[in-house]
């Protein structure tokens, strides 16, 4: 039977894994690799690594990471952050990646969708889509808007026609954060996830607000999420993959346990 | 241990080599060199993508030395794309045929309520005596991503069960296929690669 993925987000800056609020207060959450091989050996089944600062100057730090985390790591590894062109993404798979994240470059040129798929087939193409909802639109929920550059820009986007065209230029899965959840620690937005989850025939992974074991639960039901991120509730050993699937795995929930 | 590599192209194969030099294994890449294939002590075809990317290994003579070499009785392992090159051919790509080594088509995941691709981990039902899965014990995981897939035979060394069962394995003597990643699967992932570098090749009769 097919399980619900626990994927475990590191954000990094300059080589090193951080966590803050909204990208300010930023603390040292320790080194990529070591905490890479840590979420694996515990049970999460995949691990996403953002560059949350993506500049120029620190792609050659940034592939190194990538590189020393790829190198002992035995699961799915996705990388994201700055990828702009289908070099960059090449750089990335050649560094160890099995998937990359695209993200703004990808609002503002849609076909660099179809260039990495064609070059590294749609299993590598994760398109990851921040949007808040809109209380303007007619349904506040699938016109939910697209932003871009980690949140600061709108687009005038909606969330579930943006999700159909990535699915249409060949992504393989869909990584939507909540604008509004995230941070909040008080549970994913399943309405909206099930929304875009339902409009696209690929796998979805829920982002943004994870708090309590209930959330995942949550948003793996209601919210029909194939996989979901957790990213602040593993860090300084608040909580390991291991003991939130044993939790799921009570509460009825398909998961890899880990041997 | 060296293990030849086929690259046609088709996705990236780091992940692979990586975990082969992890279990000690000495791969050697080729996308052309047929000597390679010939002095083969075994063979891995990986494969990520589309089915068509195999023409490639017709193009470049690799198809009748890798069948070759298979008939030396040298340990094969293709693996997602490399597993369903196997077969007679895909529905992905309906004018590029397959080694046929297997009689049976790969073809697309029935249309369901289920998302295709078919992209998580699963568990498997290993058959009893597969030398490929020794070990793998009930309850273990694997990583799969994949949209096609072959049917269950009585080649078949594992199935696995989304939307309809399907062979997650497959394996006849020195030739062996997994549909799932092993080189992506964690421990068990491991444990199977490992089953494939301790074979070694046998004079066929």
């Amino acid at each position: 039977m097919i399980t619900k993925r626990i994927i475990a987000c590191l954000d990094v800056h300059g080589g090193r894994v951080v966590k803050g609020v909204q990208f300010v207060d930023l603390v040292d959450a320790g080194d990529p690799a070591t905490q890479a091989a840590r979420h694996a050996r515990e049970g999460a089944d995949e691990i996403v690594l953002l560059d949350i600062t993506a500049t120029h100057e620190g792609r050659q730090t940034l592939l190194d990471t990538v590189r020393r985390t790829a190198r002992e790591l035995f699961v799915p590894f996705c990388v994201g952050g700055g990828i702009r062109t289908a070099d960059d993404a090449a750089q990335v798979f050649e560094a160890g990646a099995d998937k990359v994240s695209v993200n703004s470059a990808a609002l503002k040129d849609p076909m660099l969708i179809d260039a990495i798929g064609r070059s590294f087939g749609a299993q590598a193409v994760v398109v990851a889509i921040d949007a808040r909802r809109d209380p303007r639109a007619n349904d506040p929920v699938r016109d939910a808007e697209v932003f871009a550059q980690g949140g600061r820009k709108p687009t005038g986007r909606r969330v579930v026609e943006w999700a159909r065209e990535a699915e249409q230029r060949g992504a393989g899965e869909i990584l939507l954060t909540s604008m509004d959840s995230d941070g909040t620690r008080a549970g994913f937005d399943c309405e909206l996830t099930a929304a875009v989850s339902e409009a696209v025939g690929i796998p979805v992974i829920a982002s943004g607000g994870a708090g309590t074991v209930d959330h995942f639960a949550d948003v793996f039901g209601r919210g029909r999420a194939d996989a979901a991120l957790a990213a602040s509730i593993f860090h300084f050993g608040v909580s390991s993959a291991r003991s939130l699937k044993e939790e799921l795995a009570k509460a009825g929930v398909s998961v890899r346990l880990p041997c | 241990m060296r293990v030849t590599v086929i690259d046609y192209k088709a996705g990236n194969l780091t992940s692979v080599l990586k975990a082969l030099r992890h279990l000690g294994a000495e791969p050697i890449v080729t996308d052309s060199d047929l000597s390679l294939v010939e002095s083969a002590e075994r063979i891995v075809l990986p494969g990520v993508g589309h089915f068509q990317a195999t023409e490639r290994l017709d193009a470049t003579g690799l198809t009748s030395a890798i069948r070759a070499a298979i008939s030396r009785g040298v340990p094969f392992l293709g693996i997602c794309v490399g597993m369903q090159w196997l077969y007679a051919g895909s529905s992905e790509a309906t004018q590029q045929p397959g080694l046929g080594h297997f009689a049976e088509p790969c073809t697309r995941f029935a249309e369901s309520s289920e998302k295709v691709p078919h992209v998580g981990w699963n568990s498997l039902d290993v058959r009893h005596g597969s030398r490929l899965l020794a070990g793998v014990e009930p309850g273990e995981f694997v990583y799969f991503t994949h949209s096609y897939k072959v049917p269950v035979t009585s080649d078949t060394a594992a199935t696995t069960f989304y939307i309809e069962p399907f062979a997650a394995a497959v394996e006849r003597g020195n030739v062996m296929g997994v549909q799932f990643h092993p080189e992506k699967s964690g421990a068990t992932g491991l444990k199977i690669l490992r089953n494939f570098l301790d074979m070694q090749a046998k004079e066929a009769e």
